[in-house]
């Protein structure tokens, strides 16, 4: 565990990426192969299964630190992370011990096969003989979310570096179902043809969003008032006959992969979601083995798009009852080709990979659960942007705009694939309750609940978490302590007083909203410095919008 | 008859009824009695002072002219019915726990303080007493600090690293206190240690009172620190991440505060590392400096006033807190350090 330690407090301790890829480079050529493996498992969310429950961990502590339950679940507020909470409320560790990352796991997984009061004291135990990081890592194992800062992208370039292999052929590798059970350091990174993984799938290629001209900065906020038919933001991108431009769709981005006459659905998450929607088991007999779609999972209905909660509730559920399969139907709107008769084609230019796309698509029934995403027919970047402008009665978000010869890259990549969204629905609000975050936010008020006019009252419609600067959270935070009318626990009620617009992607009903509308998406767009609560809008406004755009 | 508290909690701050006085008020009164310099303690506008000989000198510079009389520690006063006395409270140079003394029942508020011997303060003394008013800044378990000599080694290693890898190390620390304890225990022997202008006034302030030898140099325009290699700097932590610490080349920058006992705070603050020295005292030295006291009621402030009191209760003492117009946790007023 101290070399596993060692890296995380490197790596906790700056934000430049070159020195994490340095010292995450380091680790991966002199550690032991085990440990490696975990620690590319868990810094991709994947964590032992947890043999104890958060709230033994919490009892157990406490009652070792000797201090009430009360007064534990206090420090966690503070303190925001479970894991560090409990790490630093236990004694000192008494004994010290040299096991490795690996072999605390395989501890921990030895506690399964214990009865449940014998798992009690091993815990304690370990927690005994483990200085207060080592024991802070510890319970991340058990509670899971190792957030350091460590994107896949990130890792996957210092696995580059260390193994001397290219990344994007590494990013592949670390995709899928795999755990450090079922593959080996060797086998899964050094090896020269990685054991055959039907379900593989690849990395997503993900598009940057496109902006519009002019100051747009963290102070000033979005420039709102461009008149993007005018003065287009894609204008930016160069000559239009050299791009391509279909709708954004709002649905999941998913993978479909047909292999050896199976069908695996991956989301963007990288989860296997095959059982969620048994629409796709079909395929297997429609489309010829060894291809592989990308495209946007979306509850279909009548030719177009159906609002995103209905695809909200499927996401949701592991088994799909027969009526929620019929109330929302899915389908993959596909949009890209990346395997064709087995062969890997993402480095074929776009054009071409649509090309056999649309070839595939000329033969299949209409009772099949894809869709072609049309490309859209534009002249000028005016055309486009009045197409864009055309969205949110389309169903769509926006547009997206893809060179027609990029290749099919690795993650977020500039320069090649660019999203074009709408500008979103913006509504002015009040703000009535505010809530501490969790982690790097535990010590700010950040997560506010806003509310409309309905007559007298001040209805909460919504709440929203981000949009802020950290200087705007500083002050709204120091004004929350000042102005708390009453506690609900965590919860602060405060006086009437901020407006703040609300930005978001849509909208639909929502019985369980107090409001009776549930938004998508929401944020803090603006804080409105210069009106006062009674300039805020309605709940009627609104609704008025439900009508238009719900 | 019932009789007066010896001391009452008004909007203007604590109030000694029998010898008409405030303790550390926020509003301009009358006649302050201050614990010590911190602005959050020592406020403008008072018409007479009263605070230790120790904390005069820093208290003139920042408040300007002030009416201000000085006692040593030990000695007493008599104000009006009161009987008061300043004892040291190992916060900062100077500082002082009051006790106050009414008719043979004694009240003691203990301003900001610690219980470890720092080295340059005059050790917390615990005072005997009937009622105890006590800051817990930290009052939460989760604060249990290591011994001073543990992060300073730590520190030492820092700079000494750094200035092995050619980068200046810079502290962010604050400016009274803090900063003079870290010049106390910092190795010399690693390169020059360099002070920002906040910090060498105060330094220069107590090395004429002989309570510091400062043996740093003052950051000035003109100062060529391409010729001083390996150097630390001292710096308030605001200039952490500022323009100002661009003439230096690379860096590394670290905060000392209790504060950094939570990654989350030290990655809000964007500091790199984060070490941990309070000039507070932790849970434990609390709970040892209220035991000390041997007072019945406990009254608390300035900090997790709610979760220590509620704690106090538990465990056999009569504890509440005290109502203030500032109830804002410290967390968020960077004079916590």
């Amino acid at each position: 565990m101290k070399t596993f330690t060692a890296l995380f407090a490197q790596l906790d301790e700056t934000t430049k990426t070159s020195y994490k890829i340095s010292y995450l480079s380091n680790y991966f050529q002199v550690a032991d192969p085990m440990d490696k493996l975990w620690t590319i498992a868990l810094f991709s969310g994947r964590r032992p299964k947890r043999a104890v429950t958060t709230t033994q961990l919490r009892q157990w502590a406490a009652e070792r630190a000797n201090i009430p339950l009360w007064l534990f679940e206090d420090c966690y507020r503070v303190v925001g992370d479970l894991a560090e909470a409990l790490a630093l409320i236990l004694p000192p560790a008494q004994q010290t011990s040299d096991r490795s990352l690996s072999d605390w796991i395989v501890w921990l997984r030895a506690l399964h096969a214990l009865p449940s009061d014998q798992r009690k004291p091993q815990i304690i135990s370990a927690w005994d003989q483990l200085p207060v990081q080592q024991c802070f890592l510890f319970n991340k194992l058990i509670t899971g979310g190792f957030r350091i800062g460590v994107s896949q992208r990130l890792m996957t370039r210092a696995l580059a570096q260390a193994t001397g292999q290219d990344a994007a052929t590494l990013a592949h590798r670390l995709m899928g179902n795999w755990t450090p059970d079922t593959t080996t350091w060797a086998e899964l990174i050094e090896s020269d043809s990685p054991a055959t993984d039907l379900s593989r799938p690849y990395p997503f290629y993900l598009a940057n969003g496109l902006e519009a001209r002019g100051n747009h900065t963290l102070e000033t906020g979005p420039d709102v008032d461009v008149d993007q038919e005018a003065d287009p933001a894609a204008a930016q991108l160069g000559p239009c006959q050299d791009w391509r431009a279909e709708w954004k769709w709002d649905g999941i981005r998913g993978q479909i992969i047909l292999r050896d006459g199976n069908v695996f659905v991956w989301s963007r998450g990288e989860e296997l979601i095959t059982d969620r929607f048994p629409e796709f088991t079909k395929l297997a007999s429609l489309l010829p083995d060894s291809t592989v779609l990308d495209g946007e999972l979306l509850a279909w209905k009548s030719g177009r798009p159906m609002p995103f909660n209905a695809l909200q509730k499927r996401i949701g559920r592991k088994t799909v009852p027969k009526k929620l399969r019929d109330d929302a139907p899915v389908i993959l709107m596909a949009y890209d080709l990346l395997e064709h008769q087995g062969r890997d084609i993402r480095l074929q230019p776009y054009d071409q990979r649509r090309a056999h796309l649309t070839t595939l698509f000329a033969t299949l029934p209409d009772t099949c659960p894809l869709r072609l995403s049309q490309g859209l027919d534009f002249k000028t970047w005016g055309d486009l942007a009045s197409m864009r402008a055309g969205a949110r009665a389309a169903g769509t978000e926006g547009v997206m705009i893809k060179r027609h010869d990029s290749a099919y890259g690795v993650g977020r990549k500039k320069g090649d694939w660019w999203k074009w969204k709408l500008d979103p629905l913006t509504i002015d609000a009040v703000m009535i309750y505010a809530q501490a975050g969790h982690g790097r936010r535990a010590t700010l008020y950040s997560d506010f609940t806003f509310a409309l006019w309905q007559g007298e009252d001040l209805v909460p419609f919504t709440k929203a978490y981000s949009g802020l600067t950290d200087a705007e959270l500083a002050e709204i935070s120091k004004w929350v302590r000042k102005n708390t009318l009453q506690r609900f626990g965590p919860v602060r009620q405060v006086t009437p007083h901020h407006v703040f617009e609300i930005a978001f992607e849509g909208l639909h009903e929502s019985p369980r909203h107090k409001s009776g509308v549930a938004l998508r998406f929401p944020r803090m767009r603006r804080w409105r410095h210069d009106k006062v609560v009674r300039q805020a809008n309605t709940l009627d406004d609104l609704k008025e919008m439900l009508s238009r755009y719900g | 008859m019932r009789r007066a508290p010896v001391l009452t909690f008004t909007k203007n701050g604590i109030y000694c009824p029998a010898g008409d006085f405030y303790i550390d008020p926020w509003r301009p009164v009358e006649r302050a009695l201050i614990t010590h310099g911190h602005a959050d303690h020592a406020r403008s506008g008072h018409r007479r002072y009263l605070a230790t000989d120790l904390a005069g000198p820093v208290m003139q510079h920042r408040l300007g002219k002030i009416d201000l009389d000085a006692v040593k520690y030990g000695q007493t006063r008599q104000i009006g019915d009161a009987t008061v006395s300043f004892h040291p409270a190992g916060h900062v140079p100077g500082s002082a726990q009051i006790k106050v003394e009414v008719s043979g029942e004694i009240w003691v508020v203990s301003g900001d303080y610690k219980t470890e011997n720092d080295g340059l303060s005059d050790p917390f003394e615990p005072v005997a007493c009937h009622s105890f008013i006590t800051e817990c800044t930290f009052g939460m378990p989760v604060f249990d600090w290591q011994p001073q000599a543990a992060v300073m080694a730590q520190i030492n290693d820092w700079w000494a690293n750094n200035a092995a890898e050619g980068r200046t190390s810079v502290l962010g620390a604050y400016a009274l206190g803090k900063a003079q304890r870290l010049l106390v225990h910092l190795n010399p022997d690693i390169g020059p240690i360099l002070s920002h202008t906040a910090i060498a006034k105060t330094n220069d302030i107590l090395d004429r009172q002989s309570i510091l030898t400062n043996n740093s140099i003052q950051v000035t325009a003109n100062l060529d620190v391409k010729n001083l290699p390996g150097a630390l700097v001292l710096a308030p932590p605001s200039a952490l991440g500022s323009a100002w610490l661009r003439r230096f080349g690379p860096v590394s920058e670290a905060v000392v505060s209790g504060w950094m006992r939570l990654r989350g705070v030290r990655r809000r603050r964007n500091a790199e590392r984060g070490f941990v020295l309070s000039d507070h005292a932790d849970w434990k030295g609390l709970l040892q400096a209220v035991r000390a006291t041997g007072a019945e009621n406990i009254y608390t402030t300035h900090g997790y006033t709610d979760v220590f009191s509620r704690y106090l209760n538990e465990i056999g003492y009569h504890a509440q807190t005290v109502k203030t117009e500032f109830t804002g946790e410290t967390l968020e007023q960077d004079q916590a350090p």
